[in-house]
């Protein structure tokens, strides 16, 4: 996970300073608001450094923060002329292309590589001997190969690098691979007996990337399965003999597969002194750093550049295999190389969403008091780790025992990386259905159920504005009320994630004596908009629109930005810029004051005026003070400080409603529309947020309904490893959204931000659905995706109901 | 509408002779122990181009004596181009571009490798994602399913085209005002879609907005500001699109 742990003494010098009644040296006791306006809005008082910027008031009382002004590289994005990594285009640039294995489970014997070498147009050829992704045998000795073991179909085993693209392609082609074909296993059930063929001969770990992700290191392993990973809290048994009702069943979720629109990849120069790349990357940090220490180079010879990105959802951290094979080609040939991969190997080799098989055990008492939570889940993240989905059950609702076991279970498929709240639409999916079952035992409303056993205030506050809907008001809740064979169903389901805050988060301002002013960072734009908000920042700061900002990111030669996964990169970088904004506009107010006839301290810079404390002058416009700079630029950078007060730890969420319409006969399920209320702290851009949130709900329906990767057990072959046959959510499906935002002061840095990426629909939108199924038809539906087969076979099971 | 159809239809003769001219190409396909398939460039090579007395042929006539000499063999009617690099006209927002192309390059690589226009995307290659839309007269095509020398006679609409005398498309406008992106990667397409869609049909309902973009992927999930701001672009007033802060 992307979450850096405080410095122990930086934690302890701030826990110590928020209980002290009189602030530390360099500290100063503030008032910053807290709650949500028009709710909770409250004061609190905070220790903070004294160089921080003043408090900022709510997004009410500000002109450009909280505000929605037009995302700022939008013109760049409707005209064409925003450059993406496949944009790229350099002298002399050569084209690579992966030979990928289309066995999924070998050992490598040999690889000729020399009728590819001969292909007039092939500049180089780079056999693959140091494989990244997935998890690594604990024991390598255990296979002795000159090759990466062959682990699933698609993997990359060379390149070829030629002048044009389809020289590549056709060269890749001739490359001779020879297998040692090794019995395997795609189907997640049959990896789990006990006689199926193993994908690793011993045990085997991942890491996870900084977008999360990753599975339980020092777990057992039996066969294909790793884990149980166990985590306990008070006593389960206890707890089921303590209920009155308990409630169990098993769940299923599928594999999904991110499917960026542009896909992974990099263009890479290769040059004596230092080693450039463009990369598709949500972390030019992650990218950087794992090159230098792949190639043994130092960091100062890496520079790596993300001006545009074309989405990532937590699959495009690090490298990968394409950063490095498409450095090492560079290397070889003396030329840049260019190696994105096509949509078949974004598919295959990349990254997916683990799937789930979760048998999840709850038990209440009469007066809805959880007293157990058990949920055992298998899942699978192909020949990696990390399918992992307790995080709901562990941390949306108070009970007083917890035990979950997650396994992650192997097969020979691509491995999974982190995908937007890793394990959480998995996990939401069986707790949020079994949080109704268990209301309608209970003989409570979901809502009410939900304000007795969730503690957290901002989502009793979406609650209540989900309660006044007209949505939900319109709900029956009689299940099954409906007559004809078409059945509307409204039901809803909670989300929660983490703030995550990402130390290497730096920001430079510039101030310049044009009045122009500059932002500088290595953050990526991975299409959330911080950009935008950077700008915003600066407008704020010194009073000049948020267009005329420059906004300088993607490119490590600025300060270090953080990885974009998590929800980190607002909460994480916001502040840094703001601080950095707010010391450039004082070391201007100094560069000015000569000038202006006064001191530094007499001086202020507000809403793009400079006044005078003392009256000693009129107000003159921030542009104009700047032309009085004694040099022609000032300049700060500052980086993120720890949270003022890390001792309170805060979740997001939000709660989502769907309405439903279920065709009986046809097994379709129309989803007419959400309504969703979600909370990210502060709201910089809320615009942006919801265009979010929107994106969230949209991937969660396409989730619950369509997507589905499909291996054929006979090849080991995904059948559907294009944008056909994988089908996601299109135009036609898309249901109406109704988005609602919260402001939710937590009173933790100088912007009060927090993220929106993981918690923005995405982990509830499948649960809603399957709420709202019930609702609609009396029947629970226990797996995703709910195709019409799905749809039918569970209503053919369910006990019959009289429908006259 | 007269002229030529594109892309050619499946049941044209003209696009369906896949007779290898290369003996390498064959014994290459039979020795690709790596192999994962024909890549589609690879059938495109193998088919070749034959142009046949259609409409595609008169298309093909009009742009350039070059291409005719390049002619490979020419046999009942049926001219062959390729598989080395013929030149190539085409007229691209305005302007006319010669290449050196072979004949099996798509419009998009035309585009986007040869004459730098890398504001067309190509997400799929293959023809579910339309992120690679651009006009041709005035009709959307997937230039990935197109061959540059389809385009050959007909006026090449890209995104970077759109624009007249430096101003944004009341498409791109809408959408800069209704925030219809993301990461910006389908914009294009989405772009070139919604601009035909005003073309053909200047008072679109919501419903028809859905139906034009209904092969255009946005995996960023916009769609409903793409909705709102196409309608706005074509005056429709917002009471039927989705509401959206
Ligand atoms: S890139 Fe052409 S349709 Fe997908
Ligand atoms: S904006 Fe990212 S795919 Fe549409």
């Amino acid at each position: 996970m992307a979450t850096t742990k405080l410095p122990s003494s930086a934690d302890a010098l701030l826990g110590a300073a928020a209980d002290a009644a009189k602030p530390p040296a360099g500290m100063e006791t503030v008032t910053m608001p807290y709650g949500v306006p028009g709710y909770t809005l409250h004061d609190v008082q905070r220790q903070v450094p004294t160089t921080e910027p003043p408090v900022l008031p709510v997004n009410a009382d500000l002109e450009y923060i909280g505000k929605s002004p037009k995302r700022w590289d939008a013109h760049a994005k409707v005209s064409g002329s925003g450059r993406y990594t496949a944009d790229i285009q350099l002298p002399g640039m050569l084209y690579a292309k992966f030979v990928s294995s289309n066995v999924p489970h070998a050992k490598v014997v040999s690889i000729d590589t020399s009728a590819a070498e001969k292909v007039p147009g092939v500049k180089g050829v780079f056999v693959i001997e140091n494989l990244l992704g997935g998890a690594r045998l604990l024991n390598p000795s255990l296979e002795v190969s000159k090759y990466p073991i062959v682990r699933y179909a698609g993997q990359p085993i060379a390149a070829v690098a030629a002048t044009q693209p389809h020289i590549a392609e056709e060269a890749a082609l001739l490359v001779k691979v020879q297998y040692d074909a090794k019995p395997f296993v795609v189907d997640m059930e049959m990896a789990r007996q006990s006689d199926a063929p193993p994908v690793f001969p011993g045990p085997a770990n991942q890491g996870g990337s900084a977008g999360g992700g990753g599975g339980a290191r020092n777990v057992p392993q039996t066969g294909n399965i790793h884990g149980p990973a166990v985590h306990k809290r008070g006593d389960v048994e206890q707890g089921f003999k303590d209920a009155d009702f308990i409630v169990e069943s098993k769940y299923t979720t599928q594999v999904q597969v991110h499917n960026a629109l542009e896909t992974h990849g990099v263009v890479a120069d290769w040059k004596p002194d230092l080693l450039t790349v463009w990369a598709s990357t949500q972390g030019t940090a992650s990218v950087r750093e794992e090159l230098a220490s792949f190639f043994k180079l130092p960091k100062s010879q890496v520079r790596v550049i993300t001006e545009f990105m074309g989405g990532g959802f937590g699959a495009k951290f690090g490298p990968g295999n394409p950063g490095v094979v498409a450095a090492a080609l560079s290397k070889q040939t003396g030329a840049p190389v260019r190696l994105m991969l096509d949509r078949k190997e974004e598919q295959l080799s990349v990254g997916n969403r683990p799937s789930s098989d979760q048998t999840l055990k709850i038990g209440a008492k009469k007066d809805g008091t959880l007293t157990a939570i058990q949920l055992i889940s298998f899942g699978t993240a192909g020949c990696g780790t990390g399918a992992g989905c307790a995080g709901p059950a562990t941390n949306l609702y108070q009970s007083a025992s917890l035990h979950t076991e997650e396994n992650d279970v192997f097969i020979n498929a691509g491995p999974a990386a982190a995908f937007r709240a890793p394990g959480h639409p998995q996990g939401a999916f069986a707790l949020e259905q079994t949080i109704d079952e268990l209301a309608e035992k209970l003989n409570m409303q979901p809502l009410e159920f939900r304000d007795k056993i969730d503690t957290n205030p901002v989502r009793r506050v979406e609650r209540q504005i989900v309660r006044e809907s007209a949505l939900w008001k319109s709900r029956n809740p009689v299940p099954n009320a409906d007559r004809g064979p078409i059945k509307r169903g409204v039901g809803l389901s909670q989300s929660v994630w983490y703030r995550h805050i990402v130390m290497d988060s730096a920001a430079e301002v510039r101030v310049h004596r044009d009045g122009s002013v500059e932002v500088l960072s290595a953050v990526q734009d991975i299409g959330t908009g911080i950009k935008t908000v950077m700008a915003q920042i600066l407008a704020e700061q010194f009073g000049v629109p948020p267009q005329q900002v420059s906004v300088k990111i993607g490119d490590t030669n600025y300060p270090v930005g953080p990885n974009s996964g998590g929800s980190v990169t607002t909460a994480s970088l916001t502040p840094a810029v703001r601080d950095a904004a707010w010391q450039a506009a004082q070391k201007f107010l100094v560069s000015v004051a000569p000038a202006l006839g006064t001191t530094p301290d007499d001086l202020v810079l507000t809403k793009g005026e400079v006044h005078s404390k003392s009256g000693h002058m009129q107000p003159i416009s921030f542009r104009r003070a700047a032309a009085k700079m004694d040099t022609s630029e000032v300049s700060a950078q500052a980086r993120r400080i720890p949270d003022y007060d890390p001792k309170h730890y805060d979740t997001y969420g939000g709660v989502d409603v769907a309405e439903i319409e279920v065709d009986t006969e046809m097994g379709i399920i129309h989803v007419k529309q959400f309504f969703a209320v979600h909370d990210c702290g502060r709201p910089m851009n809320p615009s942006q947020v919801i265009n979010q949130i929107n994106g969230g709900l949209i991937q969660g329906t396409s989730f619950a309904l369509y997507e589905n990767r499909l291996i054929d057990p006979t090849y080991g072959l995904m059948v559907n490893a294009n944008l056909d046959l994988y089908k996601i959510a299109g135009a036609r499906d898309i249901p109406k959204l109704h988005v609602q935002l919260v402001e939710s002061y937590i009173a933790q840095s100088s912007t009060d931000a927090s993220g929106i990426g993981e918690a923005a629909g995405i982990i509830s939108a499948a649960a809603a659905i399957g709420n709202a199924f019930y609702n609609a038809t009396g029947v629970r539906i226990r797996s995703t995706p709910m195709t019409p087969s799905v749809v039918l076979e569970t209503l053919s099971k369910a006990p019959q109901r009289s429908n006259a | 509408m007269s002229g030529p159809k594109f892309p050619p239809q499946p049941n044209d003769p003209s696009s369906s002779t896949p007779q290898s001219s290369d003996p390498a190409e064959t014994s290459q396909a039979k020795e690709r122990p790596a192999a994962k398939g024909i890549t589609r460039r690879g059938f495109l090579k193998g088919a070749g181009v034959a142009a046949a007395g259609t409409a595609l042929l008169e298309g093909a006539q009009v742009f350039t004596r070059e291409a005719a000499a390049a002619t490979r063999r020419e046999h009942d009617g049926v001219k062959e181009f390729g598989p080395g690099a013929v030149p190539v006209a085409l007229q691209v927002n305005g302007k006319e571009y010669t290449l050196q192309i072979e004949p099996r390059t798509t419009l998009a690589d035309a585009l986007r490798v040869h004459m730098g226009l890398t504001g067309t995307k190509v997400v799929c290659d293959r023809g579910p994602c339309s992120g690679c839309t651009v006009l041709m007269d005035d009709m959307p095509v997937n230039s990935c399913m197109t061959l540059a020398m389809d385009a050959i006679g007909h006026r090449v609409t890209t995104i970077e085209g759109l624009q007249s005398e430096g101003e944004l498309h009341p498409v791109q406008a809408a959408f800069v005002k209704h925030d219809a992106m993301q990461c910006g990667f389908c914009t294009p397409g989405m772009v070139m879609t919604c601009s035909a869609l005003l073309k053909k049909n200047s008072h679109p309902t919501e419903d028809d907005v859905r139906q034009a973009t209904a092969g255009n992927l946005c995996r960023c999930g916009t769609y409903p500001r793409i909705f709102a701001a196409t309608l706005e672009a074509a005056g429709v007033s917002g009471k039927e699109s989705i509401r959206n802060a």
